[in-house]
This record gives structure tokens, sequence and C-alpha cells, in this order.
């Protein structure tokens, strides 16, 4: 679209990663504006049907962080082979979707971005109800194929969802 | 969820838990079902039904015990064991295949494979890296001399574990599967097999003992900080084109000059010297793509329609064994 970007129209199906017989088809319009790549692409999406119920599985995990005595803390999940312990497969899952958000804001047309790694994560006390957890994350970006540290603050409440309220890139020599 | 064992002591207590059992709302599931005071009744109770069960039980005086606190911990240690055991399937005597190695325990296999198989498997040393480590490469032959030969490598970017750990099995596959695979004992019957299982072993142990995200090599590089070559750069196939970066610390960084790397430059004699090499496959992760020339530019390879074809045809069959998809195509329209 002259003088303002690219614009791409989508059909995809998304896929449950906890079930993948459970499907749901989706559109989106994605517009890559020109020139100024600090703004996010502009994303408009429809979903055919409903997402899946996990309120069982948001409150058991809910729960127990919540009678936790000490702060989470937590490094390096996956593990260098690839393994994530059942207890932990939450606090994965959470950055799986906070780091969407993150890759969302950082993405042009020429970047590929993948979690790599959960390289440490501390829980943050909090006097409300929400779960916070401060995680430092390594994303894998496929183009350059450079892994970048990312710090970022997640807040989390089965009834409210995931929010990212703090992000910032982190300098390359934090990892050796 | 919790499997309660509940010993009925006669009839009637039999009947009370039939009763339970017609209650659908309470979801039981019963692994013994309440038939005769003789045996035992066996049901597992969702976590919102326990309480309400064992009240009713005990209201009524009949005695029970739990079976499983906790029916999940079971099913995760459960996966737990059979991912574990899948493993040690695919382990032999001492070396298990179904996880990953130091680079000292892959090189002690290579020698085990080339022992054990001697008829068909030797090894050889093609160079050294920069830092001394040998290059080690095993050569499958049923003879002749200098037949034509297919090349594969594994590791060149040692973060990329899943590919040094399938080449030694890949490279045990192939020992083992000669005289009884038809097609692998006909290929090997005509022609040689060169295996690379660690292109770049600097890396693959700073992968172990530093970093686990290192990709490069481990060289030096004049005036920065910054080390290691990305060694898939480093060819001199359209060196310091599209996709390399000049820039010591970045991670496709394609080094002072074409072959500076003296990993890369290793491969390169060894296949300019044999002379016969027929196909190079290269092994890497992640993504599951199937890919033929060219990377650095984006014309059709003479053998387009050829490559095309093979690598359908290996699609459909690695697809045929576990449904795994791989994306074919050339490197400039699929990456």
């Amino acid at each position: 679209i002259d003088d303002v970007g690219h614009k791409y129209h989508l059909e995809l199906v998304l896929e449950d990663v906890l079930d993948k017989d459970s499907t749901v088809n989706c559109t989106a319009e994605v517009l890559y504006h020109l020139g100024n790549k600090n703004i996010a692409p502009a994303v408009q999406f429809t979903i055919e049907g409903e997402l899946k119920n996990t309120d069982e599985a948001d409150n058991i995990f809910y729960s127990r962080i919540k009678s936790l005595e000490k702060e989470l803390v937590a490094e390096n999940i996956p593990d260098s082979h690839g393994s994530v312990s059942p207890e932990m497969e939450p606090i994965r899952l959470l950055a799986q979707v906070a780091s969407g958000y993150v890759i969302w804001q950082n993405s042009t047309e020429n970047t590929k971005f993948q979690l790599a790694q959960i390289k440490h994560v501390k829980q943050v006390k909090r006097s409300d109800d929400c779960l916070e957890f401060d995680y430092m994350i390594l994303l894998h970006e496929m183009v350059s194929q450079e892994i970048i540290p990312w710090q970022m603050t997640v807040l989390w409440h089965p009834q409210h969802g995931v929010q990212v309220t703090q992000d910032s890139c982190q300098p390359k020599h934090a990892l050796e | 969820h919790q499997v309660l064992r509940i010993k009925t002591r006669n009839e009637e207590e039999v009947q009370k838990l039939q009763l339970l059992e017609s209650l659908e709302h309470l979801e039981l599931d019963f692994w013994i079902n309440p038939s005769t005071p003789a045996l035992p009744v066996d049901v597992r109770i969702p976590a919102n039904s326990v309480q309400a069960v064992k009240a009713f039980l005990e209201s009524h005086g009949i005695a029970y015990s739990i079976l499983i606190e906790d029916l999940q911990v079971v099913l995760d240690k459960e996966k737990q064991d059979m991912a574990y055991s899948q493993q040690r399937d695919r382990s032999s005597n001492s070396f298990n295949y179904g996880t990953y190695h130091s680079l000292d325990s892959i090189y002690a296999e290579l020698d085990h494979l080339a022992s054990e198989y001697s008829n068909i498997v030797s090894k050889l040393q093609i160079g050294e890296s920069y830092e001394k480590r040998p290059l080690y490469v095993l050569k499958f032959s049923t003879g002749g001399s200098n037949r034509p030969a297919i090349w594969i490598d594994a590791g060149i970017h040692s973060r990329e574990w899943v590919t040094q750990a399938s080449a030694i099995w890949i490279a045990k596959k192939i020992a083992s599967d000669y005289g009884k695979d038809p097609s692998l004992t006909s290929l090997l019957n005509k022609m040689d097999v060169f295996l690379l299982t660690v292109s770049n072993p600097d890396g693959y142990v700073f992968t172990h003992t530093t970093n686990r995200m290192w990709r490069k090599t481990r060289s030096k590089n004049q005036g920065s900080r910054c080390v290691g070559v990305d060694p898939n750069r480093n060819w001199d196939a359209g060196f310091g084109g599209p996709g390399a970066s000049n820039n010591p610390c970045s991670d496709s960084y394609r080094g002072p000059s074409a072959n500076s790397e003296v990993e890369v430059k290793s491969v390169v004699n060894f296949i300019k010297n044999h002379g016969n090499i027929r196909a190079f496959l290269t092994l890497h992760s992640y993504s599951q793509l199937l890919m033929y020339p060219y990377g650095y530019k984006c014309t059709e390879p003479a053998d387009y329609a050829e490559l095309d074809a093979l690598g359908r045809a290996a699609a459909g069959s690695i697809q045929s064994l576990y449904g795994t998809t791989f994306t074919v195509g050339s490197i400039c329209t699929t990456i």
C-alpha cells in the first residue's frame, strides 16, 4: 500500500500445543508499517469457533504458586537436553505466551523469532491477587541466527489473563 | 484424582455402592465394579467429588483406603519412565543413542563402531580443529577403489545438538543394517558413505562447558573481542554474499576469507582429493526443512528437477515412518 506499508491477508490454522488434534481456523490481516520500524505490525484477526476452556488447569497452577512458602525461582527451562520438569511446564507455557507479545512488538518482515529458552525466572511478591514473574529469556532470531537475551515482567491471573508490563532487550554478553 | 479401594462387608454395603455408581454427576469411574462383598471395589474419583464420596462412605460406616493419592503424579512418572526406557531401547552395551553425549563419548563410540563392524566401517582423520581436536570421518565401504561416494556431515553449528546425535545413530544404523536392509545393502555394494559426525568439535565442547547456544567455531578474530566464524558462511561459494555478516560479533560472521576456518578447509581438501563425491548432505536444526541449492542466489541449479523429485521422495519416506513432515524446496525459496 503506497506510502503506508505492506499488508498481508492470512488464512491459518491454530493448533493447541497441548493437544495436537485440537485445531481452530483463523483469518488475519497483518500490516507492516513503512519506514518507522519501531512500531509493531498492526494485527487484526477472527477465530472460527472457541478456544478450549483451561479454567481447571489454570486454577490448579494458580493455587500451587499461591501456596508456595518461598517465591519461585528457576533457571534453564528447558535444560541443555531439552527437558522440562512437570512442575515447570506451566512456567514455560506462560513464558511462551508472554514472549509472543514481545515477539509481536519487535517483528518486521525480515525477522522470525522463536523462544529458545528461559534462562532465569523469579517470582515477584505482590500484595494483590495477581502472580508476577520476572523472566530472562533467550529469543532466537532465524534470519540473523542471533540469540538475544530479553528481560520481561509478566503478570497473570486465571481470570485476567497474561500481561507483559515491562520488557527490554539485553546486551549479548549478558550470556557469557 | 484419587483412587479408593472400598472393602464391603455385606450385600447391603454393595447395594449402597451401586447407588453411588448411579449418581452420574459425581463422574465416578469404577475400576472394579461393586458386585459381591467378596471382592474389593476400586473407584477413580475426580477431585471435585472426593470429599462428597468420602463423606458418604464414612457416614455409612463403609471402610476404604486410598490406593492412589494423586493419579496425575502416577501418570507423569509413567510418561517419564516410558521416555527413559525408549532411550534405553536405543542403546547398545554402554552407549545410549537416545540421549545427548559429550564429544569424548561420541568419539569413543566412533572407535567402537569401527571395531564392531570392521568389515565395513573404518575411521579416518581429515584434519584438526582450531583448538587442535581431531576431525574424524567414518568411512562405510564394502571394497573397491575410490568408489563413487556420498558425504554426510553434522554439527557444523555446534548448538544444533540433535544433528550430532542423529549422525552417530545414522552410523549405527548403516553399520547394523548392511546385509539386512535391501536398499542400504545394494547402495553400499556400489557406493561408499563418508560421515563426519562432529564438524565443529571446538564449538561442541563449548556448548557443553560454557554456552549451550554457541554456533560458530572458536577461532580468534584479529582486531575484535568477539570469537568465532560461522563455518556455514565460510565456504567458497558466493562468499560474502547475502545471508552472511562481515561483523565478527555476529552469529553469521563469514570470516576474514573463504575457507579461513580449518574445520571448513579440512572438508574441502578431503572432498577435492577424493574426487568422486556424488552427493553432499549436511544436517542442521531446527525446522524440518529438506533443501537444495542455492542459498546465496535464487537461480535454479542445473539439476533442479532431479533434486526436487529426490527431495519430495525423501520427505515422503520420512513421513511414512512417524508422520514427521519436512518442507521441500530450494534454500532461497524455503528459508
